[in-house]
């Protein structure tokens, strides 16, 4: 028990997969424009990567161990999660249309974003167990869901800060998200 | 085949062939229903998706005019197509002139009085970064086809040291080409207006004759031979109020500039010669009174 809650605590601070394993970058920057789409994209990328990483430790161990093509895991791993998302995108669009328009374009993006693949790779890695496995997801979504709502409300209060007429818009998010990582760096070696 | 190769092809294959399935059952489930209206405007529609109508695409504003926030005779490409949709929703629509791009700027660019040799990307944009570009004239076209490339409806054209010109049957006023020249110089005007002001330079007259040669020197000639006062200078440019416009072409025609456009034949050139020549015949007719009474006396 104390294994899992330290996997997850870790997962969203010292092993953040946006701001120490800078997983996830497009999202990122792309949905941290406002707090509530922030959120949403949270929630989104949090079910996602639970469902992804369920489904790909399940199909990793029953299958390809089974069958011995452990080296066909990414090519396997890219097919479920594009599968998945789809499967998600459908499942918003229905219950929550105000959800789905504002995460617009990003929602299919969650199909090839890294931090998806990453939480499926890294939790055969660390050999994990199911529930481990779970937990490590949970606990990555909410670390990504951290940093992009810490991102957001940074970047409302910068649209009435007087930045540098060069520094506008994207430059100064990346500085923004610069800091944020340093910020994090804190955390380093905690566990 | 060897087995490992046979064992990975299949699984992956099934694999897909099961989440395919999975994914198209869900589509089924999860359908969403959309006002089939929707689609049938959108049909009705061109699909250029120029953005004329100030929606990104054609889809976009066919949902706006199904759900009521725009009318449905905004589409510039095809005007037809805003009664059939008008028809199919039951509404009522009011016709819109068609407008026309015109390119504010006759720039002679024969002179090789450039400010320096441009050797960058051939894109307006880009060249006007350095000191507002190589023409003399800051506000006059570099004719680099900024406005050319950004046309869906090759409408408009370079022409050798001339600024581009606009195929006035071609152009469906969608107004991509006035968002893309940088110097502003292009505007929509509605098809039947004939009268337009061709420059674009506020210098003063002796600076900006210097810059080009056709350029508006403000001399207001045209403002005060305007017999309905529709001219006024602003900023050493005449503006053409075209409410109070009677298109006399008198304007054009005093011009000394041949800055203002009239399109077709203008009916004040014919007036003034044959004032200049009644003038004529009445001096010549005084003359010879006076050189008669010269005699007599």
């Amino acid at each position: 028990m104390t294994k899992l809650i330290l996997i997850l605590i870790g997962a969203v601070f010292v092993n953040n997969f946006v701001l120490s394993r800078f997983l996830g970058i497009c999202p990122f920057v792309g949905v941290s424009k406002k707090v509530e789409s922030a959120i949403g994209m949270g929630m989104a990328v949090t079910f996602v990567m639970l469902l992804a990483a369920t489904a790909s430790w399940m199909i990793y161990q029953y299958i390809l161990v089974a069958y011995g093509l452990q080296y066909l895991s990414t090519i396997v791993f890219i097919l479920v999660i594009a599968a998945l998302v789809q499967f998600v995108e459908m499942v918003i669009q229905k219950s929550a249309p105000a959800l789905y328009k504002s995460l617009g374009v990003y929602l299919p993006l969650i199909t090839t974003n890294c931090a998806v693949l990453g939480i499926a790779i890294l939790n055969i890695d660390l050999q994990y167990t199911l529930l481990q496995s779970m937990f490590h997801a949970v606990g990555g979504a909410l670390g990504f869901t951290l940093a992009l709502v810490i991102m957001a409300g940074i970047r409302e209060r910068l649209e009435g800060a007087s930045v540098p007429a060069s520094l506008k818009g994207f430059p100064i998010a990346f500085i923004v998200a610069g800091l944020l990582a340093i910020a994090f760096m804190g955390f380093a070696g905690m566990m | 085949m060897p087995p490992e190769i046979l064992n990975a092809v299949l699984i992956v294959g099934l694999l897909g062939l099961l989440l395919g399935v999975a994914l198209s059952v869900a589509a089924k489930v999860f359908y969403i229903e959309t006002d089939p209206r929707i689609e049938q405007v959108e049909a009705l529609l061109p699909g250029a998706n120029c953005g004329g109508c100030g929606l990104p695409g054609c889809s976009a504003y066919a949902e706006a005019v199904v759900t009521g926030k725009m009318p449905p005779n905004l589409c510039v490409v095809d005007r037809s197509c805003g009664e059939k949709i008008a028809a199919l929703l039951g509404m009522s629509v009011e016709e819109k002139e068609r407008e026309v791009a015109v390119v504010r700027c006759r720039g002679d660019m024969s002179l090789d009085n450039k400010k320096y040799k441009y050797l960058g990307d051939i894109s307006c944009a880009e060249a006007i970064i350095l000191a507002e570009g190589p023409n003399p004239c800051r506000y006059g076209c570099m004719a680099m086809g900024s406005c050319v490339k950004a046309c869906k409806f090759d409408a408009i054209h370079l022409r050798e040291k001339q600024p581009p010109l606009v195929d006035r049957d071609k152009c469906v006023g969608c107004g991509a080409c006035v968002s893309a020249c940088p110097k502003n110089l292009i505007s929509l005007l509605p098809e039947s207006k004939r009268v337009m002001v061709l420059c674009c330079n506020h210098d003063k007259g002796k600076s900006a004759k210097d810059q080009c040669k056709i350029a508006c020197i403000a001399c207001a000639k045209c403002a005060k031979s305007c017999p309905v006062q529709a001219i006024e200078m602003v900023a050493n440019l005449p503006v053409i109020d075209y409410d109070k416009c009677i298109e006399c072409g008198m304007c054009a025609a005093v011009c000394p500039q041949n800055t203002i456009l009239f399109i077709g034949e203008n009916p004040a050139i014919a007036q003034l010669e044959k004032e200049k020549a009644e003038k004529a015949a009445a001096a010549k007719a005084k003359e010879n009174t006076d050189s008669n009474q010269g005699q007599e006396s």
